[in-house]
């Protein structure tokens, strides 16, 4: 299958290692990766602050650039939550039914990453080695938005070498919320206290998630304690095999 | 016209009222404790309900159905509420509706009431007001006895003491009640408050309590409690006043059916409310002999003229919202600055203000979802709450805002792959001053509020899109070759 790749702009400047185990994984199970150099952001971060006007020419810029594909597949749970939940509302309010039309026809091919390999392609095992103790972080846009269930649970079980420790309160938010972290400094700090003694308690070297944002929180707050625990997004695991590359590589 | 919802006209913003609460421990501690423990008892009876989903979806359909003909519903519970006996009075605001109900008491030539617990009388200070005329509130409910005599104020909707702990509320009832000894079991210090109330509820003539539910068909007014408090105070006073917000009324008595399911499962984890009572008008012989009921607008008009923020009037004050959120978690209530507090008061409040005040609240939430997912009329609290937040940034236009810039700033890079990739590169070497090892640990202005608990990586040498270029190169490269 031909797969068009809408890696997030974030993904894209801070965590580039995820995309690249996004396209080694796929492409491993036979895919061919499409990347339009054209994309950059889906208007989450504005849409979610309150600036729905300058989210409206990111949402046209998106629909443009993936219209003709197959399938996208986008490795943040929360940019497809952008797109599912608010690109149709946000469409109708433009009063243009071509683009509502074009908005209804692309979403039903838009898929995170765990739902494009459980739910679309039919994948549980895709083959990974990662011979490490991993707790799993289910984001709340993964958990409550696109109700991912226990796909990405059921895709890392399969991991050949994997220790899996179930996350205590796994329903309960990092404290991430996009600006709501700089705007709330305080308040996110103490919603990060708690997730990390979760975490911490799990004796985990590895913490994983569908979302490097609520990855890059956590993580963020672990590495300033100096803890002994180290993210790693859900397609890194994914793509690490026993043939050496990435296999227990640092990240 | 003044709307007033409690003081959230002078609070604080969130994030600034938040600070001294974060630092109290024993706060911290009981806001947990009570929430962890109002949660799991309300999985356990929501599990064991089959048809959970279709009451919530029954639920908001009325809601939605009710608030689309309000002006209709209000009317005919006017005129069942009238032919039963009682009397109907409408209030625009908050200080019309303490006009009525002060000129009520006098006109029955009291100095003293006693309360049902009755959030919208806080919303509108009707204690404060009373008193101002010289007569005084006495409130019966256990936790709002709490807070009265503590001089607090209420951090929760259904459970306003719950940032106090029983050796806390123990030595509010020494103080207060001029208790020379009191023990510190529960049934101690319920035995006390129940010893302090029997006289007020023996002597006092009139009663005023709020609604849960206003039935236009009958012109019943539902009231639920656990205490058996609200029984006394609706059955021994002569005089009953009642003042309900106008988004209270439902259509018929059948509809219970449906709230009566959700509510005490929602709110405090139980099958059934306690207690349960239903007062229609007046009956000769039987509980009070003059029956008022005052319908409060105070800004719910306003709220209902906002199509895409309307849903909030279906809420049923359970606070369901309030005990799985995150937010409310680690603050309680007090940092709202408002009667109503949690995901609710944070999209409520504010409109209610007509969005002149409690600008803070709406971003005063992860927009996590654990709120929409516990509601039982199905408000898609994180949609209004992202919907105000652009009202009140659009009505920000103009101001010179830092966030405002670097927002506008961002959506231009965003609009074209060159600015994109030109930004990209401009962070790279723009970061110098502050990257150390691969890590940013301080950041100047706002973003240090992320880098005062937080590490944050660096950006990284190469992009995702550069290292897929340079693959795209090297590839066609060996091609060639």
């Amino acid at each position: 299958m031909r797969i068009s790749l809408f890696i997030t702009c974030y993904n894209d400047t801070l965590f580039p290692e995820t995309g690249q185990a996004v396209v080694r994984l796929l492409e491993n199970l036979g895919h061919t990766i499409d990347f339009p150099l054209e994309q950059t952001c889906c208007g989450q971060m504005h849409y979610n602050t309150g600036y729905e006007r300058e989210a409206m020419p990111l949402m046209r810029r998106f629909v443009d650039i993936f219209r003709d594909s197959e399938v996208v597949c986008i490795p943040s749970s929360s940019c497809v939550a952008m797109i599912r939940d608010h690109y149709p509302k946000m469409a109708a309010a433009q009063n243009d039914p071509e683009l509502v039309r074009a908005v209804g026809e692309l979403l039903p091919r838009v898929f995170e990453l765990t739902e494009l390999l459980v739910h679309r392609l039919g994948t549980e095992d895709v083959g990974a080695y990662f011979p490490h103790r991993v707790t799993y972080h289910a984001s709340c846009h993964s958990l409550r938005s696109l109700q991912l269930g226990d796909a990405p649970l059921r895709l890392l079980r399969n991991v050949r070498g994997i220790e899996l420790i179930d996350l205590p309160n796994v329903d309960r938010c990092c404290g991430f919320g996009g600006a709501f972290a700089i705007k709330m400094g305080d308040i996110s700090a103490a919603m990060l206290a708690e997730k990390m003694t979760d975490v911490e308690n799990t004796g985990a070297e590895v913490v994983t998630a569908v979302d490097n944002s609520c990855l890059m929180h956590i993580f963020g707050g672990l590495h300033r304690q100096r803890a002994g625990t180290r993210m790693a997004h859900i397609a890194e695991i994914l793509a690490s095999t026993d043939t050496g590359r990435n296999a227990g590589a640092q990240v | 016209m003044t709307i007033r919802v409690g003081e959230s006209g002078q609070a604080p913003s969130f994030q600034r009222a938040a600070l001294p609460l974060l630092k109290d421990a024993q706060l911290r501690k009981n806001v947990r404790h009570a929430t962890d423990v109002i949660q799991s008892k309300r999985a356990s009876v929501v599990a064991e309900t089959k048809d959970w989903q279709e009451l919530r979806t029954s639920a908001s359909a009325i809601k939605a159905h009710t608030l689309r003909h309000l002006d209709r519903y209000l009317q005919q519970f006017e005129q069942a509420c009238t032919a039963a006996g009682g009397e109907v009075h409408w209030a625009t605001d908050a200080d019309e509706a303490n006009r009525i109900i002060t000129a009520l008491v006098k006109q029955y030539q009291c100095n003293e009431v006693i309360k049902i617990k009755t959030m919208t009388s806080d919303e509108i200070g009707l204690n404060q007001a009373l008193e101002n005329s010289g007569i005084h509130a006495h409130e019966t409910d256990l936790a709002e006895l709490i807070i009265q005599l503590g001089n607090d104020k209420p951090s929760h909707i259904v459970v306003p003491a719950l940032h106090k702990n029983r050796s806390q509320v123990r030595e509010i009832f020494l103080e207060k009640m001029h208790l020379s000894e009191l023990g510190e079991r529960p049934e101690d210090l319920t035995a006390a408050a129940r010893h302090y109330l029997r006289e007020k509820f023996l002597n006092v003539k009139i009663g005023v309590c709020g609604a849960n539910f206003l039935v236009a068909e009958t012109g019943g007014v539902s009231i639920v409690e656990s205490e058996g408090n609200g029984r006394m105070c609706l059955t021994l006073p002569d005089v009953l006043i009642a003042v309900a917000g106008i988004d209270k009324v439902i259509p018929s008595f059948q509809d219970l059916e449906v709230f009566l399911q959700l509510l005490p499962r929602s709110a405090t984890g139980e099958r059934m409310n306690p207690y349960n009572s239903l007062w229609t008008g007046v009956h000769a012989g039987d509980g009070p002999r003059h029956f008022h009921v005052v319908l409060l607008d105070n800004g719910r008009t306003g709220v209902l003229a906002d199509a895409a923020a309307r849903e909030t009037l279906h809420c049923i004050r359970c606070a369901a919202c309030l005990n799985t959120c995150p937010v409310y978690r680690q603050t309680g209530g007090h940092a709202y600055g408002s009667t109503y507090s949690g995901p609710i008061g944070a999209i409520l409040t504010p409109q209610l203000n007509n969005m002149q005040h409690s600008q803070s609240l709406p971003f005063a939430s992860s927009l996590c979802g654990a709120c929409y997912e516990v509601c039982p009329v199905k408000i898609n609290i994180p949609e209004v709450l992202i919907h105000l937040r652009s009202r009140i940034i659009q009505g920000q236009k103009g101001n010179f805002d830092f966030e405002a810039l670097a927002m506008r700033a961002a959506a231009a890079a965003f609009a074209s792959r060159r600015r994109f990739e030109a930004t990209q590169r401009l962070g790279r070497i723009g970061q110098w001053p502050f990257e150390s090892n691969g890590w940013v640990r301080n950041l100047p202005g706002m973003l240090g509020n992320w880098t005062r608990v937080r590490d944050l990586r660096a950006l990284p040498r190469q992009t995702f899109r550069e290292w897929w270029k340079e693959r795209a190169t090297s590839r066609k490269e060996q091609d060639h070759a």
